[in-house]
């Protein structure tokens, strides 16, 4: 390999990302090392699939609408919804698993509809319509629940916990969802159009694409990227919480992964696997940071930190490269 | 003005529905109570105005108006003596976070949705660590007369709102606000005819961030001491600001409308108290109406003037 092609290959944000990665990790078992530990035991390893799984299921959705041009502030309260109306409808019964797990993508891909009709024809900025949106979903969670509702029966308690070998179902899954949508986004025509439509939204439309319909299908696929993660919440939990998706701040923190992953917030550039890369790093550092038992304030801090040098690190490297 | 008549319009009608349903409202204690409660919103929005419309957002407030009402109660701890030195100290601590803030989002060209959301981790988390989980101490009746006292009838909290957007408008139709609003219709265009854009920039995040300074003293006062005192005020300022018809994205909108915006939220939510649709419904009304405001503007208004997210940045 050629320095020139190095040099190449470090101006891409995807591999930077997995860099930065593979960097924390050798930081990470340093300083484990010194603090007289093991940093990447099994154990450790489970928990980084098992914590980063929901969020990263989140995030791949999120990069469609981001690549698209759009956001969505909707996600956390939706993954509330879901996780209630999967675990309302189960009630703690096997032979309900099939028509709650049908009615959770129905409602998802329903408020995916809703965010991206109001976006396009409405012509509402993508900010304020999702954040409508929440509201009105939070408006009905609050009105309704105080607190967990509804069961899961223990046969889908086994998504969220039980492993293949070393691998939890729940990081299949996301591996799952991170394939399809990396597989939508390099090898079919409506990932090419994605791309497209995020770069330059009137150029795609005079190119002839139906730019509403692809963004609106985009929303679509983010809300029910929620609503799985949701069910693997609801999994996890053995019930409903109408506050599951805010407690983990899925809104802004998927927001955060996918730029983390390289991917441009004003859409057209980027990709599911600098994401995925981006929701790890976000994992491992969480993993270091409990295993070094540093202040669960610290890590905000330290998050928000590196959230900022990262993309000014893409940002330099896009100054470098001629326009 | 004209720009502001369809949300001064919106405003009016609220008003009437409450003094419709609430006469109390009418009489001047009534009123002043509203504006009173409006305040920190309306200021905080004029904040967010200048960002906005210079194409950025601010995401930083909220965290910001919590750190600073937990840093005053912690240093203050109930010394009447303590209260000027740590009012300027916070002022320092809000131009300073709109300076990184600035700074960044210019200078590194990181997108300020991206500055401002990693600020809100840095100071909620640095704010939390040093105070050990919880606001400790105490605010003096000095700093908090700002929030609840009053000049005879008039609380101070009037008074400082009307000076703030008395300041904002002036801001505006200054040579500042011209190049504010030709940085953020068109950063290319307004740096080649000479606008220290990045300069600019800085200043209107350097606003914000005394807004949510000026904020958290009179919400400290009002409201006491909390870690939930700023919790989604980015969000509601942001939604104030778009619902005076300012565009996301900038260069559109007028200041006056922004805080008109906030005005009508507050009134919005004071209405839907006096239903009876309370608490947990509010949420819903309110989002359902945020969009259907913002739906109607976008719809009467040619499609130039809803840029999308994009635009501010891809001009960098």
């Amino acid at each position: 390999m050629s320095g020139v092609s190095v040099a190449a290959r470090l101006r891409e944000p995807t591999q930077v990302v997995f860099l930065a990665l593979l960097g924390l990790i050798a930081l990470g078992w340093v300083l484990v090392a010194l603090d007289g530990g093991q940093f990447l035991t099994m154990e450790s390893v489970v928990g980084i699939q098992q914590r980063s799984a929901a969020l990263g299921i989140v995030a791949v959705g999120q990069t469609l609408a981001i690549l698209a041009g759009s956001l969505d502030l909707s996600v956390a309260y939706l993954i509330s919804l879901a996780s209630l109306v999967a675990a309302e409808i189960m009630a703690g019964r096997d032979g309900n698993i099939v028509p709650a797990v049908a009615a959770v993508l129905a409602v998802s891909a329903l408020v995916g509809l809703v965010n991206g009709l109001v976006i396009t024809r409405l012509r509402v900025h993508a900010f304020i319509a999702t954040l409508g949106v929440a509201l009105i979903i939070r408006g009905v969670l609050d009105h309704l629940y105080d607190g967990p509702a509804g069961k899961v029966p223990e046969s889908f308690q086994l998504l969220g916990y039980s492993r293949i070998g070393p691998v939890p179902v729940s990081a299949l899954l996301w591996a799952g969802v991170a394939v399809a949508a990396w597989f939508l986004l390099s090898r079919t025509r409506l990932g090419y159009r994605i791309y497209a439509v995020g770069g330059n939204e009137e150029v795609a439309r005079l190119s002839g694409i139906r730019t509403g319909r692809v963004v609106v299908l985009t929303h679509v696929l983010c809300s029910l990227c929620a609503g799985v993660a949701g069910l693997l919440l609801a999994s996890r939990l053995g019930a409903g919480a109408p506050t599951v998706g805010t407690d983990g701040g899925y809104d802004l923190e998927s927001i955060a992964a996918v730029v983390l992953g390289g991917t441009a917030l004003a859409g057209g550039k980027g990709g599911v696997a600098g994401t995925v890369g981006g929701v790890l790093l976000l994992a491992v550092l969480d993993t270091l940071f409990n295993q070094l038992e540093v202040n669960s304030f610290v890590k905000d801090v330290v998050r928000g930190v590196v959230i900022v040098v990262a993309v000014a690190v893409y940002a330099r490297r896009l100054k470098g490269r001629p326009a | 003005m004209k720009r502001a008549l369809p949300i001064l319009a919106v405003l009016v009608v609220l008003l009437a529905a409450i003094a419709f349903v609430n006469p109390f409202f009418l009489e001047p204690a009534g009123f002043l109570a509203f504006v009173k409660r409006a305040a920190p919103l309306v200021i905080l929005a004029a904040g967010q105005y200048f960002v906005i419309v210079s194409g950025e957002f601010d995401l930083s407030v909220g965290s910001l108006v919590t750190a600073e009402v937990v840093i005053a109660a912690r240093l203050i701890d109930g010394d009447e003596s303590a209260t000027w030195p740590v009012l300027a100290l916070l002022i320092v601590i809000g131009l300073l976070v709109g300076l990184v803030n600035g700074v960044i989002t210019t200078k590194l060209r990181v997108p300020s949705f991206i500055v401002t959301l990693g600020m809100l981790l840095v100071l909620s988390g640095a704010v939390f660590l040093w105070s050990g989980g919880a606001p400790r101490g105490a605010l003096s009746e000095g700093f908090r007369a700002f929030g609840r006292g009053g000049l005879g009838p008039v609380p101070w909290s009037v008074l400082i709102l009307l000076a703030a957007g008395a300041a904002a408008i002036w801001l505006m139709r200054a040579d500042f606000g011209k190049t504010l609003m030709a940085t953020g219709d068109n950063e290319r265009a307004a740096a080649l005819s000479g606008v220290r854009v990045h300069r600019a920039k800085i200043y209107a995040f350097m606003l914000s961030g005394l807004a949510a300074t000026v904020t958290a003293i009179l919400l400290g006062g009002f409201a006491g001491v909390s870690a939930q005192v700023g919790q989604g005020l980015e969000f509601s300022a942001i939604t104030a600001v778009v619902l005076g018809g300012v565009a996301l994205g900038g260069g559109r909108g007028s200041v006056l409308a922004a805080m008109a915006g906030a005005c009508t939220l507050e009134a919005l939510f004071t209405l839907l108290n006096l239903y009876g649709i309370s608490g947990a419904l509010e949420f819903t009304v309110q989002g359902v109406i945020i969009i259907a405001a913002v739906a109607a503007g976008a719809v009467r208004l040619p499609r130039k003037f809803t840029p999308r997210k994009g635009d501010a940045h891809a001009a960098s």
